[in-house]
């Protein structure tokens, strides 16, 4: 175990000479082969691909259900579903879509991948616990399965599962539990991917790899793994509590025996305002990779887009209560102040996007359409999320669907992010292509379909539509709004079913990919698509933040080496 | 003018100023002071949000079209910027400023509590509202499938104690621009004051379990002196008042079933 956290030689070529690496892939696994080796392998990459297929597949089952919720409001009065299954439908829609989807996506399954080539490590910091934090994850996502079979249903009160609706007296029955146990094993699983990802980062970059010259989606990964281990142990925390009062008769969070039931929502939302971090920043490193590449320029302002995150990450640990206004029991101004405040470091980064591809030469592939869709549909959640920060403001549109409308631009940003991610990275991880006039007509259904979804909802939101309403009998004048965001839903479907299609096309008739298809940066690009075992036969001098490119352009000075070297790079461009 | 307007209209005047003309952006006008303070904040920050995000938005844009790819050349690589970057910092830093002056403003005004004319205790239960008028001997139960009515004057300060007997409820009325949590365990107080006579519908906002889509309740605002009539024609015996507001959720009557409420926390 001990070589696979060996640092990588140093800055020379042949790390592990040459070819006599296929042979030191193989001795290192006389062990177990077949399914048993892929039981038991502690490959970052092997972790990692199991991380994303069970969460994009957790995807697809919550968004199956999200169009249940859809069509079941088409008309005030449906009775396509009881009022206990829709309570159970956006509940697990929710909390699948949050505690199984967004999050394990991002910080396990492509940073998994990702950030221990991104830094020219062979693995990351400790196999054996990143193991473990994958079959945590997958405990936790059957456990959450399971609830759907319990007697009585799975939960039914939100995904945020505000005390004392959660009580036992409350939320009777096992489906409850299985949710409480669904999110402890994931946000242990989280919290040992956090302690990962930041070992990793710190201790395993290759010589030449300082802070400085890491890629933006690595840096994006260390600050997410810190607030990961600043605010995953906290909910954690809070569910022992609340599974005590459900089972131990502790009154933590009941009035009755001198409980504080308002604590739950300090401490759930502790944890889940830098959770919405923890979810977006991911998705921000991806793009930040995608849009240069495909640009052919280098990250526009580097270091302020560092600084960014960092000032996000900051910020995020004391905004907690901006959920809270209408509680009437926190100080507004201090989180509002601190809540508006986030949209600098955010409007920094879309500018720095923008930046990037200013005078360029703009590739539209299916991952940078996808990219730039990211760009466009996150803007739309951040402005309606500045309406959110100010208090007499969110007082009428709290749990309205205004809030709805606001966090799923926010979240179908995400997942549009996501998919920039596939097509680009999907190559190195298969070492095929996806195809692109299918992965285009993904694009335009996902990114069309999300705003004619959303659009609506912020103007039933207004119009004063509470969340979470199985009908809505008193108010037949929403009724065309919620159908137009139903078409946008079921676009959305349709997106997914053609991505459905193209993973495969592209497998019935593969594209081979190649080592470097986009003319990368990082130096993921520089090694084998699939990666061997140990990830890099060799490695590339690494004099900038893209030793990768450097490598390929031997004619222009790395960056941050000559101080015209834009000039310089003009010139030979001309030349 | 009060100075604490004229502050606001220092802040985004030339927004506020034309706040009238200005298209309402979706939201509701407010039927109370501080509604209709909220409704004129709420167009001052959409006025802000299209400026900006209209200007980003076409940034965005014409970077995608304008710089498509046309060749195989290598552009310059250019990295930084930084007198650039520094207004795109600062600028948003002040926008944000600006947006939080105003608020301060308007939310001082919509929490604050004048001294009122009219009192009424609410208690949400799941899944009801029971409206009491202390003094008055009145009190108005409803749930699920019969709306209670709370009759209020208008023009005058009306404060409102707010309850919960079970789990949290949300006191929501969109054509106020108003929401409060109902907790229990803790009481909630606030003020406003209704300018045009009207019927106002309420709803429950947080999600408080099986029937939480059916827990309406009606605000009919009407003339002070309708207002004491319809006091006297329903104020109850004082004993009656008495039993009628302790009496716990489940004894209101009903056409849904019911949970009967298990627990009745004592609130304090
Ligand atoms: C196919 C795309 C999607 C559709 C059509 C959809 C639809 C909806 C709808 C209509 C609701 C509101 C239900 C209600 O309040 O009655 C909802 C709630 C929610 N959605 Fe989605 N959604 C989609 C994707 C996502 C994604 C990608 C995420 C997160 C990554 C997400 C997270 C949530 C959450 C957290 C809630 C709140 C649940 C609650 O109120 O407890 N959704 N969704
Ligand atoms: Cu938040
Ligand atoms: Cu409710």
């Amino acid at each position: 175990m001990t070589d696979l956290i060996e640092r990588p030689g140093t800055e020379s070529f042949d790390h592990h000479g040459g070819h006599d690496e296929v042979h030191h892939d193989n001795h290192d696994h006389h062990g177990p082969s077949g399914l048993l080796k892929w039981l038991t392998s502690t490959d970052h990459k092997v972790i990692g691909i199991n991380y994303t297929v069970t969460s994009v597949l957790m995807m697809v089952l919550g968004g199956a259900l999200a169009e249940v919720i859809r069509a079941q409001l088409v008309s005030p009065t449906s009775t396509l579903v009881s009022f206990a299954q829709y309570n159970q439908l956006f509940t697990m829609h929710g909390s699948i879509m949050i505690y199984l989807f967004a999050g394990p996506f991002a910080f396990a399954g492509l940073a998994n991948y990702l950030v221990p080539l991104q830094v020219g490590a062979p693995d990351m910091a400790f196999p054996r616990l990143n193991a473990l934090s994958y079959w945590l994850y997958l405990g936790g996502t059957i456990s959450m399965l399971l609830s759907f079979f319990a007697t009585g249903g799975p939960a039914a009160f939100g995904w945020v599962g505000y005390a004392p609706l959660t009580s036992a007296v409350n939320a009777p029955g096992v489906g409850p539990d299985l949710w409480i146990g669904a999110l402890m094993l994931t946000g242990f699983s989280a919290i040992f991917s956090g302690v990962n990802l930041v070992a990793t980062i710190f201790y395993l970059r290759a010589p030449g790899m300082t802070l400085f010259r890491m890629p933006i989606f690595t840096w994006n990964m260390l600050v997410t793994g810190i607030l990961i281990l600043l605010a995953f142990p906290v909910l954690t925390a809070a569910l022992v509590m609340l599974y005590c009062d459900r089972h131990f008769g502790t009154h933590i969070f009941e009035v009755q025996g001198g409980g504080v039931p308002l604590l739950w929502q300090h401490m759930f939302w502790f944890w889940g305002h830098p959770e919405v971090y923890i979810l977006a920043l991911p998705f921000f490193g991806m793009v930040s990779e995608v849009i240069p590449v495909f640009s052919k320029k280098p990250m526009f302002g580097y270091k302020g887009m560092v600084f960014a995150t960092l000032t996000i990450a900051a910020l995020s640990l004391g905004v907690w209560a901006h959920h809270m206004f209408t509680t009437g029991a926190v100080l507004l101004p201090f989180f509002s102040i601190m809540s508006l405040l986030i949209a600098v470091p955010t409007g920094i980064k879309i500018f720095n996007w923008i930046g990037t591809m200013w005078k360029g030469q703009v590739e539209y592939t299916s991952a940078m359409l996808f990219a730039v869709g990211f760009v466009i549909t996150f803007l739309i959640g951040g402005i309606t999320g500045i309406y959110l920060a100010s208090p007499p403001l969110d007082f009428f549109t709290h749990d309205t669907y205004f809030v709805v409308a606001h966090f799923h631009s926010v979240v179908m940003a995400l997942v549009i992010g996501a998919m920039a991610g596939i097509y680009f990275w999907g190559p190195k991880i298969t070492g095929y292509k996806l195809h692109e006039g299918w992965g285009k007509a993904q694009f335009w259904t996902l990114f069309i379909g999300t705003q004619l979804f959303t659009f609506p909802l912020y103007w039933v939101g207004l119009k004063g539509m509470p969340r979470r309403m199985a009908v809505y009998p008193n108010n037949p004048s929403w009724q065309a709004l919620n159908q137009w965001a139903t078409v946008g839903a079921i676009l959305i479907g349709i997106s997914t079913l053609l991505f459905v299609i193209n993973v495969l096309v592209s497998w019935r008739k593969p594209i081979p990919a190649g080592d470097n298809p986009w003319d990368a940066n990082s130096l993921e690009w520089f090694t084998t698509s699939p990666p061997p075992h140990h990830n890099f036969l060799s490695l590339p001098k690494i004099r900038s933040e893209r030793p990768t490119w450097d490598y390929n352009h031997p004619d222009y000075p790395a960056l941050g080496h000559g101080k015209h070297a834009g000039a310089e790079t003009q010139e030979k461009a001309n030349a | 003018m009060t100075s604490r307007r004229a502050a606001l209209l220092a802040v985004i005047a030339p927004l506020v100023l034309a706040g009238c003309q200005l298209p309402t952006f979706g939201a509701n006008h407010g039927a109370t002071k501080g509604g209709t303070e909220s409704f004129k904040l709420w167009q001052g920050f959409s006025v802000t949000a299209i400026i900006i995000g209209g200007f980003t938005f076409l940034l965005i844009l014409w970077a995608a079209f304008r710089y498509r790819r046309r060749g195989d050349s290598i552009p310059r690589q250019t990295q930084y910027n930084i007198p650039l970057e520094l207004i795109y910092t600062i600028i948003p830093i002040l926008v944000v400023i600006g947006l939080f002056a105003a608020t301060v403003v308007v939310e001082n005004q919509v929490v604050s509590n004048p001294t009122p004319n009219a009192t009424v205790d609410v208690t949400a239960f799941q899944w009801g509202w029971k409206f009491v008028y202390p003094g008055q001997n009145v009190v108005v139960v409803g749930q699920t499938t019969q709306d209670p009515t709370m009759v209020l004057p208008v023009g005058e300060n009306v404060r409102i104690d707010l309850r919960s007997s079970d789990v949290v409820h949300g006191f929501y009325v969109p054509k106020l621009n108003f929401s409060r949590f109902a907790q229990p365990g803790l009481l909630n107080v606030f003020t406003f004051n209704i300018d045009q006579p009207g019927i106002y519908t309420g709803q429950c906002s947080q999600l408080c379990g099986l029937y939480h889509s059916l827990m309406y309740f009606q605000i009919k605002a009407v003339s002070p002196a309708a207002y004491q009539s319809w006091l006297s024609a329903n104020a109850l015996s004082p004993a009656q008042a008495a039993a009628a507001a302790a009496a716990t959720a489940s004894q209101a009557s009903s056409g849904i079933p019911v949970k009967p409420a298990q627990t009745n926390y004592g609130v304090k």
